[in-house]
């Protein structure tokens, strides 16, 4: 594909350098937030409410983490490294419990992986990325091409497929999607694929016939395999406001959200929403998206997701 | 969470009350509760900053009109001054040129260009009658010249499809040489999604642009979007002349503020939303929509404006009298109700303007359109006036005499029924928030008009 991509540094790289610049204690933007010894004034703490709100962290949570700052920091919090360090742990209380990675257990009928989540935020793309993923563990993936609503989606999907020697079972646009998911669930069983990744239709979270039709697919799986899908896999793009908090909770109460995947963290957006919907929901944040090709997928890090968001 | 503004004013704004005049003192609270409430709707903090500062101007020692409330004035200003640095009403397109006019689209990955390539040229056949030439410049993300070529197949304009190996620039040229041959009104270019930070991408998009010379360079956002927006709109505003901003996703609940951010960044019009996937959900941008929206309070004040135009007063108290208790909506209201809104432009127009309405259930909001109203008027014309007053009556036999004596199915009369249900659900949620209600009540010291549905 294009050279475009291979030119730019990613993300973490970016911030990697920024570590580096600042002697590894601190990334380069908090220092110069917190310049020599002024300590946690009030100043200060307007300038943490800044990079907060400005990554998306949202009001509540800010004020929230802030509130703890105050009460943890009062007089010990001379330094601007000691502001930060509080900070960056009060987040990593919040996000470490929902750093779990995803792990595919060795077992007879093909693990299912159902994708969903909101118009263009990635799904079909991470789908291409998780399943070079898994070949690179071995793992055998199949894909259905469960969008049967958007032009030109199943094509997209068969186009990945191809790409990598992915088997795709589709049946074209306007097909019952739960059917096709139930086909693929078949042949995924019958030839022994160890992973099934099933792609769907974007829909926003306030169509309740659209989330019924999510449901219907689950039920269809289960079918097949009463555990299906073992994972159900939301994906949100990372620059996405506070209206991601209502999408993740209105897709969990729907099929039932056990991982998250952040995409599109390879810009500027900080995806500091998540941090509300840890809180909020505890959904496990598995993989970040960072670019638009296969290898751009890595597992979720709170560390290093806190250090890019307090960077600038 | 607040429901909206007016609620969570309305512990700083009871202070207000009695006091003639708006001052420095009494509206800090008060501008302090606005700034969060635009922080929640995803309005970017500068931009957030800036426009508390002029609210604050704008209110101060302003004197509060006779019919409003201290506090009511100020929900006024703030929306007032919303509306109007949200700019005018959108909707415009410069054609006005030697044809074809060429359009350059330009965005972020999956903000949706691609199908607002589509509602656009439907929207240039159908109401402006002129022919469409649309062709992608998307050579990188598999199947995006298919799903162009497939959305314009749906909406009758031709697609230009450039040769594998081609370059943007030269799919482009081809395209609006394809355009001038076939004497096209008007060419459509679809660009792949790219970074503002990708500086080879954004590159190629300048080069395209210099190449082809649109008339409108149209930046298309996703109305979900954060923060970020404003970084994003500022970088495609430097790297581009924007003619236009499309927002797309506005069908969904986001209470949109990057819309505030994208018009302040960059200056330039919202023209359009997207509020649907179909190629037909495409709406002329209001600024006093939006702004409504983003303050979360739905179009109350436009919305009474327009219902003292076109309402029939005393029907309307009747009905608002029967929404406060709650109950005693039956299917006769429900048919006036259906005649006037018919004579207001149908019921979506009305419902994304009250707060809560956006989030009507599905059922509810697809029968929206003229055709649904006037079938659902033939329905309740088919009923005796029992079954208007007690639709639980309504079963099996009684369904099909009234599908039979409307022209329409059984199904129909279901889904009219269960609508009708939903509707009192509904009535009955905003008698218990007492929202509406109440709203119109103080806006209008008591008697205003009831909801026209
Ligand atoms: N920069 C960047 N772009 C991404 C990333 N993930 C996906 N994209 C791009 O985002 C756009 C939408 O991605 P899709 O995978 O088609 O999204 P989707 O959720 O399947 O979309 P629908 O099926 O239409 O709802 C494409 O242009 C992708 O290349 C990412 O991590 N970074
Ligand atoms: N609900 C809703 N969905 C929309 C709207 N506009 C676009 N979409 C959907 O959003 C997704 C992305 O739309 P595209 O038109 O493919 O976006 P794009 O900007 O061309 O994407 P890239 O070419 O990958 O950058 C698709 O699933 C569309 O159907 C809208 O107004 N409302
Ligand atoms: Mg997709
Ligand atoms: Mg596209």
């Amino acid at each position: 594909m294009s050279a475009k991509k291979t030119e730019k540094r990613p993300l973490f790289g970016r911030m990697r350098q920024a570590l580096q610049r600042t002697g590894g204690a601190l990334v380069r933007g908090i220092s110069e937030l917190f310049p020599g010894q002024r300590g946690l004034d009030a100043l200060t703490l307007e300038e943490v409410e800044t990079l907060l709100l400005s990554a998306d962290v949202g009001v509540e949570a800010t004020e929230r983490l802030i509130a703890e700052l105050k009460q943890t920091g009062g007089g010990r919090l001379r330094e601007a490294e000691d502001v930060f360090a509080a900070l960056r742990a009060g987040m990593l209380k919040i996000l470490e419990p929902v750093s779990q990675p995803l792990l595919i257990p060795v077992r007879e009928k093909p693990f299912v992986i159902l994708m969903v989540g909101v118009n263009g935020a990635g799904k079909t793309t991470t789908i291409a990325k998780l399943a070079r993923r898994f070949q690179n563990d071995n793992l055998r993936p199949m894909l259905a091409a469960g969008d049967t609503f958007r032009a030109a989606a199943v094509e997209q999907l068969q186009v990945w497929g191809e790409r990598h020697q992915v088997p795709v079972v589709a049946q074209g646009t306007g097909a019952d999607s739960a059917s096709v998911v139930y086909d693929a669930l078949q042949s995924a069983t019958a030839r022994h694929y160890d992973v099934l990744l099933a792609d769907t239709a974007g829909r926003l979270h306030t169509q309740s016939n659209l989330m019924e039709e999510l449901k219907k697919i689950r039920r269809v799986m289960g079918k097949l395999d009463p555990e299906a899908p073992h994972e159900t896999m939301l994906v949100l793009d990372a620059g996405t406001g506070q209206n991601a908090l209502a999408q993740a909770r209105e897709f969990h109460a729907a099929v039932g959200i056990s991982g998250i995947t952040l995409t599109k963290l390879d810009g500027t957006a900080k995806g500091g929403i998540v941090l509300s919907i840890a809180d909020k929901l505890g959904l496990p944040i598995r993989f970040i998206g960072v670019g638009e090709q296969p290898q751009d997928l890595r597992p979720f890090d709170a560390e290093e997701f806190i250090d890019a968001l307090l960077a600038h | 969470m607040f429901e909206n503004l007016s609620e969570r004013l309305g512990a700083s704004l009871k202070r207000l009350r009695g006091s003639g005049r708006l001052t420095e003192k009494n509206i800090q609270e008060a501008l302090r509760e606005v700034r969060m409430a635009l922080l929640e709707a995803d309005v970017a903090l500068p931009v957030v900053r800036d426009f508390i500062e002029q609210v604050r101007e704008r209110a101060l020692g302003r004197d509060v009109m006779q019919s409003l409330s201290p506090g009511e004035e100020f929900v006024r200003v703030v929306r007032d001054e919303l509306t109007h640095v949200m700019g005018d009403v959108g909707g415009e397109l410069d054609l006005k040129v030697t044809p074809p006019a060429i359009f350059l689209m330009a965005g972020l990955q999956g903000s949706g260009k691609t199908t607002t390539v589509a509602k656009l040229a439907r929207h240039l056949k159908e109401k402006h009658k002129k022919s469409v030439l649309v062709a992608s410049c998307d050579v990188y993300r598999p199947a995006a010249m298919e799903q162009l070529e497939t959305l314009a197949g749906e909406v009758g304009a031709r697609c230009y499809r450039g040769e594998a190996d081609a370059t943007p620039v030269a799919i482009a040229t081809a395209a609006v040489e394809t355009a001038r041959k076939r004497a096209c009104d008007v060419v459509i270019i679809d660009t792949a999604g790219r970074l503002h930070v990708d500086d080879a991408m954004m590159s190629e998009i300048k080069v395209l642009h210099e190449a082809v010379h649109p008339v409108e360079t149209l930046f298309v956002a996703d109305s979900m979007a954060g923060q970020d927006a404003a970084n994003v709109a500022r970088a495609f505003g430097e790297a581009l002349p924007l003619t236009g901003v499309i927002l797309s996703k506005a069908d969904g609940d986001a209470r949109g503020g990057a819309a505030l951010s994208i018009r302040q960044v960059t200056g330039k019009p919202i023209k359009f939303l997207g509020v649907g996937e179909k190629t037909d959900a495409l709406e002329v941008f209001h600024p006093d929509r939006v702004a409504s929206r983003i303050l979360g309070m739905g179009d109350v004040l436009g919305f009474i404006e327009e219902a003292e135009h076109k309402l029939d007063r005393k029907q309307a108290q009747k009905l608002a009298q029967k929404i406060k208790k709650g109950k005693g909506f039956d299917l006769e209201d429900y048919r006036d109700q259906l005649r006037q809104v018919r004579s207001m432009g149908g019921v979506s127009s009305l419902l994304e303007k009250l707060p809560g309405g956006g989030q009507l259930p599905a059922a509810a909001q697809q029968q929206v359109g003229e055709r649904e109203l006037i079938r659902s008027e033939a329905i309740i014309n088919s009923m005796t006036p029992l079954e208007r007053r007690r639709p639980l009556i309504i079963k099996g036999s009684r369904k099909r005499r009234i599908a039979a004596g409307s022209g329409t199915q059984v199904q129909d009369v279901n889904r009219l029924l269960k609508q009708m249900m939903q509707m009192q659900k509904m009535m009955k949620r905003m008698k218990k928030r007492g929202g509406m209600g109440q709203l119109l009540a103080g806006l209008k010291g008591g008697g205003g008009p009831g909801m026209p549905f």
